[in-house]
């Protein structure tokens, strides 16, 4: 019993870390939470949705076009709603992401209805029972694309070149231009990367709970916030970490306290760790305003 | 190579230089000398782009960098050891160097030009795996040096590379400016430290509160009086 919770919070710690990456890294370079991220991950799994039902383009291929798609759309909205506000006071590009948030929430609502869809079968849904633990394929899927995600996330932010790059633009915008260095693109490019994952997690999301709706990024990008802030928001170790033991925690709750306590959990780890330790298990110590 | 024409930066409404001429000619070493808030650093940030002009040009090689898009300016050859050092702290010194070559793609020549910086510079060989942030005050100018050089530029701007530094330090640092001028880099440099600057460099400009009030060969400004009272406290 225990160790299923355990498998199950580690499932949906998977997704909640997904998208947490998102978070993080762009608090790691522009010093602004992006609450649009969670609208971001909602607009990935309806533009998979779209792909597979009515396109009717096989899953992987659906995926991956959700995920450039999700990635272009992350790169409009910097350029749109955060680039020019990027030297003002930190309140400011918060107040813009509120509002890309509400704009891409009632959009999808308008193209899509307000309904909560289902997921067109992708595969075939077994179940394997190892050491007493049950897991089905979704599950299977989940852990190995999110894996996978993570550590190419992992090797390009620490072996490649831009990697490299970006995370010197994380320490300084300023002293990584003079290393000519064109800041703007690493921005894009971690907007991109940080959109294709909560893409990502909001496809495999949809086909782990059969279902995409245009409000799901409200209560899923809250909750990857607390997983990016209790792992140390800034930090791409941290915000897997953080995805776990938020899911972990919030599957104990569901099962050894009741069932509708979910959130509050979550919520409840939030206020803890801000009042205890802001800077998250693996974040650095500075001083923030926002 | 460099020329500075009427060059006016202001922070808000405050002036902080104000209509500079300034020349740099290639193969030498020009100072910037001047005290805390004089527009020296400011300056610097406006050649390399970190700060915008209100009036004036630069030109380097006949291109006016003011219109130029920063991270192009390091393209074109100018390469700066910002005020402070700059050095990245939580990447090791590996990669701080690898990131001054980061306009480069000629895989070879930078592999070569590292083993360079290492025989210039034998403490970071030392430590090319440490955090940069881990390093002295010294090593990481060191570091911040090398890194600028990584980029092969033409023009090496340097912003008081004596900072918060120890005598010693200090010598060694200005013995491999030196060097690295005789090797063909083109130097602006800029700092309080008149002394050691006026050691090193061909021609000099003193600032005060953002305006020339002094300039002139190095033998010319060590024989101003006003030079030897003010900067280099000799009566």
């Amino acid at each position: 019993m225990l160790a299923q919770q355990i498998v199950n919070g580690l499932t949906i710690g998977m997704i909640y870390a997904l998208i947490a990456l998102g978070y993080t890294m762009v608090y790691g370079i522009l010093k602004i939470v992006n609450f649009a991220h969670g609208d971001i991950f909602m607009m990935g799994s309806f533009f998979g949705l779209i792909l597979i039902r009515n396109v009717g383009l096989p899953f992987v291929v659906a995926f991956a076009l959700a995920a450039v798609l999700t990635a272009l759309l992350g790169i409009l909205i910097e350029r749109l709603a955060y680039r020019r506000l990027r030297f003002s006071d930190r309140i400011v590009p918060l107040i813009s992401a509120m509002g890309v948030s509400i704009f891409l929430a009632n959009l999808a609502q308008k193209l899509w209805g307000s309904e909560v869809h289902t997921f067109p079968k992708v595969m075939e849904i077994k179940t394997y029972t190892i050491a007493g633990m049950t897991f089905s394929t979704v599950q299977l899927l989940i852990f190995g694309l999110s894996i996978i995600a993570m550590l190419g996330l992992h090797f390009f932010v620490n072996k490649t070149k831009i990697g490299t790059a970006m995370r010197a633009t994380s320490i300084s915008i300023t002293n990584a231009t003079l290393m000519g260095i064109n800041t703007n693109m690493i921005i894009m490019i971690t907007f991109a990367i940080g959109s294709a994952l909560a893409a990502a997690a909001g496809i495999l999301v949809s086909i782990y709970y059969d279902a995409v709706y245009p409000t799901m990024g409200y209560t899923a990008g809250l909750k990857a916030f607390t997983a990016a802030v209790l792992g140390g928001i800034g930090s791409i170790p941290g915000a897997v970490l953080g995805g776990l033991i938020l899911g972990v925690a919030e599957n104990l709750g569901i099962a050894y306290i009741a069932a509708k306590y979910q959130d509050i959990i979550a919520f409840c780890i939030l206020i803890l760790v801000l009042i205890i330790r802001p800077r998250g298990i693996l974040g650095k110590k500075e001083i923030n305003k926002v | 190579m460099l020329k500075i024409e009427g060059l006016t930066v202001h922070y808000g409404v405050i002036p902080a230089i104000k209509d500079l001429n300034i020349e740099v000619p290639q193969g030498k070493v020009v100072c910037l000398i001047g005290t805390n808030g004089s527009g020296k650093t400011t300056t610097l940030k406006g050649v390399s782009g970190i700060v915008k002009a209100k009036a004036g040009r630069i030109l380097f090689e006949g291109k006016d960098l003011t219109k130029v898009d920063p991270h192009q300016i390091v393209h074109m050859g100018i390469s700066q050891v910002p005020e402070g050092r700059g050095v990245f702290p939580d990447l090791t010194v590996l990669e701080n160097l690898q990131l001054g070559a980061f306009i480069r793609k000629d895989k070879k020549a930078i592999k070569s030009d590292l083993e360079e910086i290492f025989s210039l510079f034998p403490r970071l060989e030392e430590r090319k795996n440490q955090l940069s942030g881990t390093l002295s005050g010294g090593e990481q100018q060191m570091l911040a040096m090398g890194r600028a050089l990584m980029a092969r530029p033409k023009l090496l701007l340097l912003d008081e590379p004596s900072m918060g530094l120890a005598p010693i330090i200090v010598q060694e640092i200005f013995k491999i400016v030196r060097r690295i001028n005789e090797e063909g880099t083109t130097v602006m440099l800029v700092e309080q430290n008149a002394k050691m600057a006026l050691s090193v460099a061909h021609y000099g400009y003193v600032l005060e509160t953002g305006e020339i009030v002094a300039q002139g060969t190095v033998n010319e400004l060590k024989n101003d009086d006003m030079i030897r009272k003010i900067y280099l406290g000799i009566h």
